[in-house]
Formats: structure tokens, C-alpha cells, sequence
């Protein structure tokens, strides 16, 4: 079967018209732009989190070293087990990630743009190169932008080469530089010491998208939306044991049982929010709010329908970890292993309850002394079904 | 390694070097299209490389065994990538995995002998709603079943050389 773009709710998307966004910024102020996204309380959409705001403002006042410039980067490595709402985006409506890009470059003072393109959406290259040209022919890149004179700003694309972790900014930046990517420590941060040493913002696929929408309609109009603490609107990559997967618009703050509902998971066992490095929610938690500030997630949700092995699931996200981790600390390098293993332990009904406490007690060392996000997340799942269905996992006496 | 091979390598790499530039971030994107031409990055195209972009033919191994798109030995004409990960293991990836290695004739990391088809797993390839997945090159198959394999794989046979050397000369 050839692969299709299972929208299954409109999108806020559409309905915007094109360029209003780019439009209203171009008749701003810089530090009125940064106002805008920064009163909306638009948070990345990424699954970190970060406000969009705040990390434009320090890239906006950073200096850009000699000869050098600012650089607007869309972090389209979108790996995450579960996740696939920026494919749709980028699909549908590209030139609204580069229109919100622009805005981003207008505001920080940036005049080079790059799209880290995941390897395994290669078969997009075409179609958004594409867009790209249109985009220059219409004077929506290029030099003097939108009629603005000295507004210079282009993008190009680069292709990742297929690894999880360059969807950590600074591991991203190091594979746009030709090195392995290997996070770097922080600070200092992109926004001062980026791609090739230079002020960098890098932001998600969706978060540009929702500047556009921000800018053409207002601060105030996004900020009704959501709760106090997650503003706005959320795609949602939508999967695993329900009747209607796809992709889906939510205002965050969505609870996890009206969300099931929505989607057709009445009946799920337990929904892993946040992709392999998320947590795993049982049926008796699905009152919890999908938001920034309880339940956290880059977009991904997989159901897990009734009957599922949930040491099966297990074992799958450690395997995930294990390949995917970069090696370059200790706690992640070696952790992840040891978590597998003792999955696998579990499984042949080997592990003692002493045994799963020191378990614990790693995946407490790794949350902490990981050097980033992957190591530091990586335990969550192992952690949450450990606590959630312990019943299920120990004793085991067939091999599953 | 013939020397009319070697020589060729050498004037694909250059051609590729002024194209992106001899700077190191064109590291990735010359391996990259590097291995679309000669499906492999060799010990010899390292040296190669490094010596053009002026570093360490250590450096281009440690990037070339870093990502899971590189790599240094044939997977063949034709990669099959299934996807191993969560979604894809809950709609039913161990059958279609199966029969890849029925069809197939050979087991997950191996090249089939007369060096036409690779097959490895791939981490989550963002079809999750649609799965199992599989990417053969640049092109995805989702929904696959274990009785389309076979068809998935006399489509490769079919069109067998169409891009062999299309990269660089693109």
C-alpha cells in the first residue's frame, strides 16, 4: 500500500490564509514579533517545551561573531517512536513552515535557514525543494523579502543520515556540522553558540507552523486556547490499538479518556504519551490532562489495547534505546543495556524484586546524570510500567 | 580494487567535493550521495574523502559507523528497511520480517549473494499509523502484509539498475 496523510480532524492550519502571517510581521517590529509569540505562551512543540518566545529573545540579542550570521533551523528529524505529525505538515502545508522560518529569521536577524530533513523522509526532498523554489520566485525568499528592503533570508535543506538523537538541538547541530552526533554540553546554548559557532535558533516543524497562525490571528486568540500553562492547539500523531489512527488537532489539556474517545481507544489497558521516551498511563490514570504541565508529549500517543504484553512493549523501547543511544556517556551507554537486559530477565520470569529495585535505583542514576534529553528519558517508560503493572511482569513463568 | 575503479571513485569524490564545498559540513552530504553512486562507503573512498576535506580519515570513519544510513559495507542494490519499532511491532512487523527472510533468502544484516538486496531493521519510520512499514531505498510501503513481500521484491527485480549511478551525475 502506498502511504497517505491520514488527517482525521480539520486543522487550524488550513484555515489560515497564506502569508497573512509573514505579512503582519513584516509590518512589526522585531521586538514586536517577539512580543506576539512570546505573550501567546507558544511552548515547542517538539516535546520539550521550551517557550518559542523566550528562545528567540536571546537570540535576538546575542552578537554574531565576525563574519558570520544568524541561522533559523527546523528540526525536522522527527524520530520519535509514535510520531509522525510533521511528515503530515511537511507534506501539506510546507510553505507554512517556511513562511513561519522567515518570520523567525526576521526576528532574530537571521539570513541563512536550514530544514534537517530526516533520512527516512528522503521521498519529501522533492516536492519541499519544490515549495522552496516557488517560494523564491514569489519573493517570499531570497533578497528583499515581501517588498521589505535588505530583509535577505534563504533556505536550504539538509538530510540527516539516520540517527534518533540528532533530534536533540545540539546533537543536531553537530550533524549539520559533519561531525557524529554527539550532543554537546550546555551552555553554552544555540542561541548564543550555534551552527558554526553563530547564534542559532532551532525549533520544531509544528512550532513554525503555529507562528504563522500566532502572527496572522494575534497572541490573544492562541492564548484562549488550552489551559493557563500549555496554550494553543497540538497535532497529535495518533497510533497503535485504536479504530481511527491518524493525525489530530487538540487544544492541550485534553484528558487521556476524552482523547481515547475521540480516537476510538475505549477499552485501551494503558496509552504511552511521549513516544519510547515518554510514560506509560494505566487505565486507571486516563482522568490526566494531556499538557506541559502533567502529561508531556511531542505528539505521540499509542494505544495499548486490552491484552497487550506490556513487558513486550517494554523490551521494544529499551531495544529502541539501546541502538539509538549516541554512546557518549556512561549512564545512557551502559544503562540502557542493563535495562534491556533485565527486561529480558523479567521475561524468562528471572528477576528478583531486589534486583528490580537496583534497576530502579539506575534509572534514577541515568535520569540524572545523563548528559541529555535521550538518557534522561529513556528509563521513563521501563520506570512507569514497572510501577503500573507489577503484578503482570514478575514471577513469569512462560517465556512471552 | 581495479584502478579503473579506483579512479573513478577518486573523480566522483572530487565532483562531489566542488559541488558542497570543501568544508567539513559537506562530510555528510558527500558520503551521503557517495553511497547512493557506489552503495557503500569504502575504507579507500575515506581516505579519499578525508584527504580532500583535509582531515583525519578517522574522523570520516567515526561519522561514517555513527549513522545508520552510512555504512561501510554493500547492503546491495536494493535496502529493505523494516520497521522494528513500537507501532509497527503492534500491527504485526514479525510476520512481514518473516517472510522477508523467506523470500528473501537471508537474515537480517545480510546481503543477498548476488548483491541485489540488503535487509536491516530500521528505527521508527514515522508511518506508525499505517504500519508495518518498510523502506526500500527512498521509497516507503506501508500496511505490508507477509503475501505482498514477494511482489514488493519482483518490483526492485524489475526496475534492477534504473538508478545505479544517477547520483553524482545528477
Amino acid at each position: 500500500m502506498t502511504p497517505v496523510n491520514s488527517k482525521k480532524t480539520p486543522f487550524t492550519f488550513e484555515s489560515v490564509e497564506p502569508e497573512s502571517g509573514l505579512r503582519a510581521a513584516l509590518g512589526m517590529s522585531r521586538a514586536d514579533i517577539i512580543g506576539e509569540v512570546g505573550a501567546c505562551n507558544l511552548r515547542g512543540r517538539g516535546g520539550a517545551g521550551f517557550p518559542t518566545g523566550t528562545k528567540w529573545n536571546l537570540a535576538a540579542a546575542a552578537k554574531v561573531k565576525a563574519g558570520g550570521t544568524k541561522y533559523v533551523v527546523c528540526n525536522a528529524d522527527e524520530g520519535e517512536p509514535g510520531t509522525f505529525k510533521d511528515r503530515v505538515i511537511l507534506s501539506d502545508h510546507a510553505d507554512m513552515v517556511f513562511e513561519g522560518m522567515t518570520i523567525g529569521a526576521r526576528a532574530i536577524g537571521a539570513t541563512v535557514g536550514i530544514l534537517y530533513l530526516r533520512s527516512e523522509y528522503v521521498y519529501l526532498r522533492p516536492h519541499l525543494e519544490q515549495v522552496l523554489e516557488r517560494r523564491r520566485a514569489n519573493n517570499l525568499l531570497a533578497q528583499d523579502i515581501g517588498g521589505l528592503a535588505g530583509f535577505s533570508f534563504d533556505i536550504h535543506l539538509h538530510m540527516g543520515a539516520g540517527a534518533y538523537v540528532c533530534g536533540e538541538e545540539t546533537a543536531l547541530i553537530e550533524s549539520l556540522e559533519g561531525h557524529r552526533g554527539e550532543p554537546r554540553n550546555r551552555p553554552p546554548f544555540p542561541v548564543d553558540t550555534g551552527f558554526e559557532g553563530q547564534p542559532t535558533v532551532v525549533n520544531n516543524v509544528e512550532t513554525f507552523a503555529w507562528v504563522v497562525c500566532v502572527l496572522s490571528r494575534g497572541a490573544h486568540w492562541f492564548k484562549s486556547i488550552g489551559t493557563a500553562k500549555s496554550t494553543g492547539y497540538k497535532l497529535f500523531s495518533v497510533s497503535g490499538d485504536c479504530r481511527e489512527p491518524g493525525v489530530y488537532e487538540f487544544p492541550l489539556g485534553i484528558t487521556v479518556r476524552e482523547f481515547l474517545e475521540k480516537v476510538g481507544g475505549q477499552g485501551a489497558k494503558a496509552v504511552q504519551i511521549g513516544g519510547a521516551s515518554g510514560h506509560c498511563v494505566p487505565a486507571s490514570e486516563f482522568g490526566r490532562r494531556i499538557a506541559f504541565e502533567d502529561l508531556s508529549t511531542g505528539g505521540s500517543i499509542i494505544v495499548l489495547g486490552p491484552g497487550r504484553d506490556m513487558l513486550a512493549v517494554a523490551r521494544n523501547f529499551m531495544e529502541f534505546f539501546v541502538e539509538e543511544s549516541c554512546g557518549q556517556c556512561t549512564p545512557c551507554r551502559a544503562g540502557n543495556a542493563k535495562l534491556l537486559e533485565g527486561v529480558e530477565m523479567l521475561q524468562r520470569g528471572e528477576c528478583s524484586m531486589n534486583y528490580l529495585q537496583e534497576l530502579l535505583a539506575l534509572c534514577e542514576t541515568m535520569q540524572l546524570a545523563s548528559k541529555c534529553g535521550l538518557g534522561q528519558s529513556s528509563p521513563n517508560a521501563f520506570v512507569s510500567i514497572v510501577k503500573h503493572f507489577k503484578d503482570e511482569i514478575m514471577g513469569r513463568t512462560l517465556i512471552h | 580494487m581495479l584502478v579503473g575503479q579506483q579512479q573513478r571513485l577518486q573523480d566522483d569524490i572530487r565532483a562531489l567535493v566542488e559541488r558542497f564545498g570543501r568544508k567539513r559540513s559537506a562530510l555528510i552530504p558527500v558520503l551521503q550521495e557517495l553511497q547512493k553512486a557506489h552503495t557503500t562507503v569504502s575504507d579507500f573512498a575515506m581516505q579519499v574523502v578525508a584527504d580532500e576535506l583535509s582531515i583525519h580519515p578517522a574522523e570520516v570513519y567515526g561519522v561514517t559507523s555513527f549513522y545508520a544510513f552510512l555504512r561501510q559495507e554493500s547492503r546491495g542494490r536494493f535496502v529493505f528497511r523494516l520497521c522494528g519499532t513500537i507501532s509497527c511491532e503492534l500491527s504485526g512487523k514479525s510476520r512481514v520480517a518473516r517472510q522477508l527472510e523467506n523470500d528473501l533468502g537471508i537474515r537480517f544484516g545480510e546481503t543477498t549473494a548476488d548483491g541485489r538486496f540488503g535487509l536491516e531493521w530500521a528505527s521508527c519510520l514515522g508511518m506508525c499509523d499505517q504500519g508495518p512499514a518498510l523502506l526500500v531505498n527512498d521509497r516507503v510501503y506501508t500496511g505490508v502484509t507477509p503475501e505482498q513481500v514477494h511482489a514488493i521484491i519482483d518490483e526492485c527485480k524489475s526496475t534492477f539498475g534504473a538508478h545505479a549511478r544517477e547520483a553524482v551525475h545528477s
